[in-house]
């Protein structure tokens, strides 16, 4: 059994200490918000923050993360950073087909926490790990703006 | 029964809990494809009525959408049709997707065949669910009267709110529902004038874009039914290879693997969750059959495709007299373009969730192609294919992937499931290296394209030869679309070249390779507009002339390209030279034209190729007439979608094969577009009354074409093979 905090909850796992956190949350803990689109830190739909920075969890093993305090799309709601960021991709319908929307969301919350109002360079480099295959890209860097401006 | 068939269900099976009202709509008299001539088809059964409102005394109006939304916005669009001529408030409109039945949710351009394609899903729908909601709206109208004993004509309905207002009086539609399910269908709708649309043609949010934005929305990636496995397949190292023989001991030592099959397809390996099935199947020792293997590299196959360029193909047009219009030329310019395998490489990797039972199979999926789908799941089980229940979920992309025209990753899993003998429901993952090493890409193709200009640089003659594996070859559509050897598809946007060029000649061969191949977003003008657009440019720098001006005339008779044409150019300030930022820095703009799927589309680009030869594009201007834009917003937002999607291709896209094997496995050497790559774009979009046509695919095809042009114009040398790569 390995201890984990998702989203301030504590849980334990009983998997392989090699098993990715991305699996971890899909398989074993029932959270699927979080998105598989390669498995090897190339594209970002995994995104995840561990201790508040942005970690690709298909990389990112649960015995790297034992202990640690895990934040998910679920839980990124309810920090000041991921709401605005939520109200602005809504309100600038950023999401096609939306598969990956959280982890392009959980990437623009670890800068906006980090950095409250961002350039466009900071932006882009902050959001370039991100693949967006509808091509939402000029979206999300409205919205990522418009969010940041909105972050009292 | 009235004249176009709306009926009341609400007594009928479709009635479901906390329903009041249900209306169906039956088949009308089947439209024609666009661009196939004429066929016509009548469904089986077409008095069987098909169900698109539910009106629950809640008072939320659900609509049941019978089009897959893979990002293209049906939730949206096809409601908001409705919500219009219902006078529904869009805050009370809920989203279900429809389930597999062709003789209620066939697609109007698709004859019998319920699917979603071919930028399709609102412009079928125009009419079918605007009269859905008309119906709904006069029996709630009907019930309102019936209740207040008032006329009904003195009752007025808007964003929700049913009024009587010379006596104050006032409900909604939940409150009326039940007593209007009791209610005759009327005889026949008016449907609104154009200039009352109160939704049509603003934009309304998109239904989808909370759930997209909070981890809610469920893909098929997310199912999870009690007892269900995962299963990961061992797939041939080359198409056509077939299991020989396998080892399964190691794969079954890892803890959580359940079991391993072997099917047709390869070995799969089950397991309770995705990583135990991953590392059963890293474990699994298979030996392969490569008797029937494809074994060519993509430099054979081009070798291949060169010869047969030189020799002519099969006529797909013909017009006026090309060898004397040659012989009579006074320049002759000839041009060969090459064009990649590309891999459709949506962000969410096939994947279908299968449950089957002993007279059923239940499948969760992002469902596109319902009327392949039953029959082909439906053959491997020994079952109807009314056996087969389809439930559509939310799929992560597809452009064109999901309506497989074999079911191939659907077939896949449902032998699994069989292979187990259905003891669990299953999840058949694939992993982004078996999604990309899968096939069914958009083919390979060789173009030789000749022209003939005057003395003054007209162009008097065009000859275009086109070379590619046919994608209908051997599907249910070869009989529908392929006539006299010539598939649709391969020779679109080059058999059908807007320009006036008199005598004019479009050939094609279409030799077959071992490598499946399939539609991708736009299909054959993923290929046409390039050549036909960048060669266009070519004549028009050898007759000195601006491309620009070029198609302007040689477009004078088709009003839609020239508007879009122009607005491109407008919004671009074609005539004002660009500068460039650094010393050294080369800027060009290009610009292109093309129409697909009866949408046409104009781009600008601009782009800056710096000295050591890496280029970026820095602006992109679209012009779109898609007829009325229901939704203008997901106009745009298609259109850029569009343009990212071709330009990833134009300047990253190809697979390769070397000795028959995929070079290719995942995004480090199959790269998409990021946003620090991304060129800035503004989308205009041209006034119309016309009925809405597509917008899913049409941006695609010009961006790689007024790039290319763009480059062009900076260095010029022209670009003649993709993806893009600049000489220095
Ligand atoms: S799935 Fe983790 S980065 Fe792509
Ligand atoms: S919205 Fe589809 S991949 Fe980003």
């Amino acid at each position: 059994m390995i201890t984990l905090n998702v989203n301030g909850k504590p849980m334990s796992v009983d998997a392989d200490p090699d098993t990715p956190l991305l699996w971890v949350l899909r398989d074993h803990l029932g959270m699927t918000g979080t998105k598989y689109g390669c498995g090897m830190a190339l594209c970002g739909a995994c995104t995840v923050h561990v201790s508040g920075q942005p970690a690709r969890s298909c990389s990112t093993s649960l015995a790297a993360v034992a202990g640690k305090r895990i934040t998910t799309i679920e839980g990124i709601g309810q920090t000041k950073e991921g709401r605005v960021l939520q109200e602005a991709w809504i309100a600038n319908d950023v999401p096609q087909c939306g598969y990956c929307q959280s982890g392009q969301i959980m990437s623009a919350a670890a800068l906006l926490a980090k950095v409250k109002r961002p350039t466009d360079a900071e932006i882009e480099s902050a959001m370039s790990g991100n693949v967006c295959r509808c091509g939402t890209y000029n979206r999300i860097s409205l919205a990522v703006r418009q969010a940041s401006r909105n972050l009292k | 029964m009235n004249e176009f068939g709306i009926i009341n269900l609400s007594r009928r099976d479709f009635l479901k809990a906390g329903a009041g009202l249900t209306l169906g709509v039956t088949v009308p008299s089947l439209a024609q494809m666009p661009g196939q001539g004429g066929r016509s088809v009548v469904a089986a059964g077409a008095l069987e009525p098909n169900a698109f409102v539910r009106i629950g005394t809640d008072n939320t109006v659900t609509v049941i959408v019978k089009h897959l939304e893979m990002g293209q916005g049906t939730y949206t669009g096809l409601p908001t049709l409705v919500a219009e001529e219902l006078d529904a408030d869009w805050g009370q409109i809920r989203v279900e997707g429809a389930p597999a039945d062709a003789s209620r949710y066939n697609n109007l351009f698709l004859g019998a065949l319920q699917g979603t394609g071919g930028s399709t899903a609102l412009a079928n729908s125009y009419e079918q669910m605007r009269k859905a909601g008309a119906a709904a709206r006069a029996m709630l109208l009907a019930a309102a009267a019936e209740r207040w004993n008032v006329a009904p004509d003195s009752i007025t309905i808007a964003r929700g709110a049913v009024m009587h207002l010379p006596s104050n009086r006032r409900t909604n539609f939940g409150q009326l529902a039940a007593s209007a399910a009791k209610l005759p269908v009327p005889k026949e709708v008016q449907l609104k004038d154009p200039k009352d649309f109160a939704l049509i043609g603003r934009r309304v949010t998109r239904t989808d874009s909370r759930a997209k934005s909070n981890g809610t929305a469920i893909y098929t990636q997310d199912v999870k039914l009690p007892g269900m496995l995962t299963a990961l397949v061992a797939h041939p190292p080359r198409f056509g290879g077939k299991p020989k023989s396998f080892d399964a001991a190691k794969a079954k030592a890892v803890k959580g693997v359940v079991d391993v099959v072997a099917i047709p397809q390869g070995v799969a390996v089950l397991a309770h969750d995705f990583w135990s099935a991953k590392k059963g199947r890293d474990a699994l020792a298979v030996e392969w059959d490569e008797s029937g293997a494809f074994k060519l590299g993509s430099a054979e196959i081009m070798a291949e495709y060169k010869n047969l360029a030189a020799t002519p193909g099969l006529p797909a047009r013909k017009e006026g007299d090309l060898p004397g219009a040659f012989a009579r030329a006074a320049k002759t310019l000839e041009a060969a373009y090459e064009f990649p395998y590309l891999a459709h490489a949506c962000m969410e990797p096939m994947n279908c969730v299968v449950k089957l039972s002993a007279d059923a199979c239940e499948i969760w999926n992002g469902e596109q192609f319902q009327s392949i789908d039953q029959p082909e799941v439906a053959a491997v089980l020994g079952m109807k294919p009314e056996q087969v229940k389809l439930n559509m979920l939310f799929a992560g992309g597809s452009f064109g992937r999901r309506a497989n025209p074999h079911a191939d990753y659907l077939v896949e899993a449902v032998q699994i499931a069989k292979g187990i003998d259905g003891r669990a429901p299953v999840k058949l993952v694939w992993t982004r290296e078996d999604d990309m090493r899968a096939g069914h890409y958009r083919p390979m193709y060789y173009h030789a394209l000749k022209a003939g200009l005057d003395a003054q640089g007209n162009i008097v003659a065009w000859q275009h030869r086109i070379v590619g594996q046919s994608i209908l070859a051997g599907t249910a559509f070869e009989g529908m679309m392929v006539k006299d050897g010539i598939d649709a598809t391969s020779v679109e946007g080059a058999a059908n070249l807007p320009y006036a060029v008199p005598n004019l000649g479009v050939e094609l061969h279409s030799p077959k390779m071992g490598v499946p191949v399939q539609w991708w977003r736009s299909v054959g003008s993923t290929h046409t507009a390039f050549s036909t657009e960048t060669f266009l440019d070519e004549l028009a720098a050898a007759a000195g002339k601006d491309p620009y001006q070029v198609r302007r005339t040689l477009l004078a008779k088709s009003p839609r390209h020239k508007t879009v044409l122009e607005m491109a150019a407008t919004e671009a300030d074609w005539t004002t030279p660009l500068v460039s930022a650094r010393v050294g820095d080369r800027r060009g703009r290009g610009i292109a034209v093309h129409e697909s799927f009866n949408t046409v589309v104009a781009q600008v680009a601009e782009v800056t190729v710096k000295r050591d030869g890496s280029y970026r594009v820095d602006r992109v201007m679209c012009a779109v007439d898609c007829g009325l834009a229901v939704n203008p917003d997901v106009v745009r937002a298609q259109m850029e979608s569009g343009i990212v999607y071709g330009l990833t291709a134009a300047m990253y896209g190809a697979i390769t094969l070397k000795d028959g094997v995929v070079e290719q496995s995942n995004f480090h050497d199959y790269m998409p577009l990021r946003m620090n790559e991304m060129p800035r774009i503004g989308v205009y979009i041209a006034r119309s009354s016309e009925k809405p046509t597509g917008v899913g695919e049409p941006a695609t095809p010009v961006i790689a074409p007024a790039v290319a042009n763009a480059l062009f114009a900076a260095t010029g040398k022209p670009i003649r093979s993709l993806p893009i790569r600049i000489q220095t």
